[in-house]
């Protein structure tokens, strides 16, 4: 069973279908025995820092998240809520990943929205895929790159598009909404 | 790097496609399911979802068309048509939408926008602008193009991106239905003076004409309908010869 974050972020049921589309079962939860005793957990979410952040902490999610000792994937808010601080809402976040959360400067279009593949990937869940491959991004905040960063992604600046810290993955893009490859991310993950 | 997005538009009345579509291995051309996945299948990089069905009781059968093409596609999609309200928003982003597209409310209400942004981010929301060279001059339209507003467009488009707009889909009301190709003037104009990004849309006849859109102005994404639909131009082979001429697009 995978266990999916619930809070106050949208785009949660959007991973729900897509891992029916893979014919996995899993629970929208906020119960702590629920997700502490989840196979796997994934952290999705678009929306704003500092709110989510409030809302997990009135709930004690993130003393739970932090605690996790199963593979967890965090996805585009998911990813920046795991970093040290973001200046989205000027928010302390779960500093699971040495690196801060930058608002992009306005040189291109912001937000980045839309496909767009990697500089370099590393590590087990970009296994099969190709850095020429793209996945669906949509956002105006970044991680910067750090010794966690699993791959590389251009846009204005280099950004983290993949974190990897032991059990603790996260990707900007959303793999549920990226077709195909997405999808082989995803499987991937789920047999970890 | 970030690619150029191809966007198909499928009309919805009453839960059904109101075009047809001639694919050979539709069964039912007013499924719109079937006609998502196909586009999907094809390459498309995202969809929009227009509904123009007239009465409110009908909405429901968009809500739940709306939550059975979350379950089925597998890529991001849009739905526009009839937005008024805050409620309406959470009721389709709730179904699974990932983005709205607003037209005659939010120039009724601008201020909309910004209700919608706080609530649900400016990613989802994807603000329309229909326009027509009038009196020498790009003015806004609403209600389908058939109102005249007193807006300019260049300065409405300014507006909206402070409002809190994620993205303009810029519909050139001269263009659109003529297939000579998108209003390259206004939409490199719209796009110049915004940070955020402009779908083109209008105009598309020919695969150039897209090739001309994306060289000729800073639109990130061109939408079209009836010439995917009636199949003069495949996404497939659409795709081919724009990166045969160097334009980036997800293969």
């Amino acid at each position: 069973m995978i266990a999916i974050i619930k809070y106050n972020a949208g785009n949660i049921q959007s991973v729900q279908n897509a891992l029916n589309r893979l014919g996995v079962e899993s629970v929208i939860t906020d119960d702590k025995t629920t997700i502490l005793n989840a196979d796997k957990v994934i952290f999705p979410g678009v929306g704003e820092a500092s709110s989510a952040m409030n809302y997990l902490k009135q709930r004690e999610l993130d003393k739970v998240i932090r605690s996790i000792k199963q593979p967890f994937l965090g996805i585009c808010l998911g990813l920046q809520l795991m970093c040290k601080y973001s200046e989205e809402g000027n928010t302390d976040c779960l500093g699971i990943f040495d690196t801060k959360v930058k608002l992009f400067p306005p040189k291109l279009k912001v937000p980045h929205i839309g496909w767009n593949n990697f500089k370099t990937s590393e590590g087990n869940l970009f296994k099969g895929i190709e850095s020429s491959e793209d996945f669906y991004f949509v956002h105006s905040y970044y991680a910067e790159l750090c010794e966690e960063t699993i791959a590389v992604t251009d846009y204005i600046n280099p950004i983290s598009a993949a974190l990897q810290k032991n059990n603790f993955y996260a990707t900007q893009f959303h793999p549920e909404k990226s077709a195909s490859v997405g999808e082989k991310l995803l499987k991937t993950f789920i047999e970890l | 790097m970030l690619k150029k997005r191809i966007i198909p538009c499928l009309d919805i009345k009453d839960g059904r496609t109101v075009k047809g579509i001639n694919f050979v291995d539709i069964k039912d051309a007013g499924d719109p399911i079937e006609l998502a996945k196909k586009y999907v299948e094809q390459g498309a990089d995202e969809l929009v979802f227009l509904d123009i069905t007239a009465t409110v009781e009908k909405r429901k059968t968009l809500l739940k068309l709306v939550s059975q093409i979350a379950k089925e596609i597998n890529i991001p999609f849009t739905v526009g048509g009839g937005i008024n309200s805050v409620q309406d928003v959470a009721n389709l982003i709730q179904a699974g939408a990932d983005k709205v597209s607003l037209n005659s409310s939010i120039v009724k209400t601008p201020s909309l926008i910004t209700e919608i942004a706080n609530e649900f981010g400016s990613q989802c929301i994807v603000a329309a602008i229909d326009t027509n060279f009038i009196g020498n001059e790009w003015k806004v339209f609403t209600h389908g193009g058939r109102t005249e507003t007193s807006l300019k467009t260049i300065e409405w488009a300014k507006k909206l991106e402070n409002l809190g707009a994620g993205e303009i889909l810029l519909t050139s009301i001269t263009s659109d239905g003529t297939k000579a190709g998108f209003s390259l003037q206004i939409t490199n104009e719209v796009a110049k003076n915004i940070n955020i990004p402009v779908i083109a849309s209008g105009g598309a006849g020919e695969m150039k004409h897209f090739n001309t859109v994306f060289e000729k102005t800073e639109a990130t994404g061109a939408l079209a309908a009836s010439i995917f639909h009636f199949g003069e131009i495949t996404i497939p082979d659409l795709k081919n010869y724009l990166i045969e001429q160097q334009i980036p697009i997800r293969k």
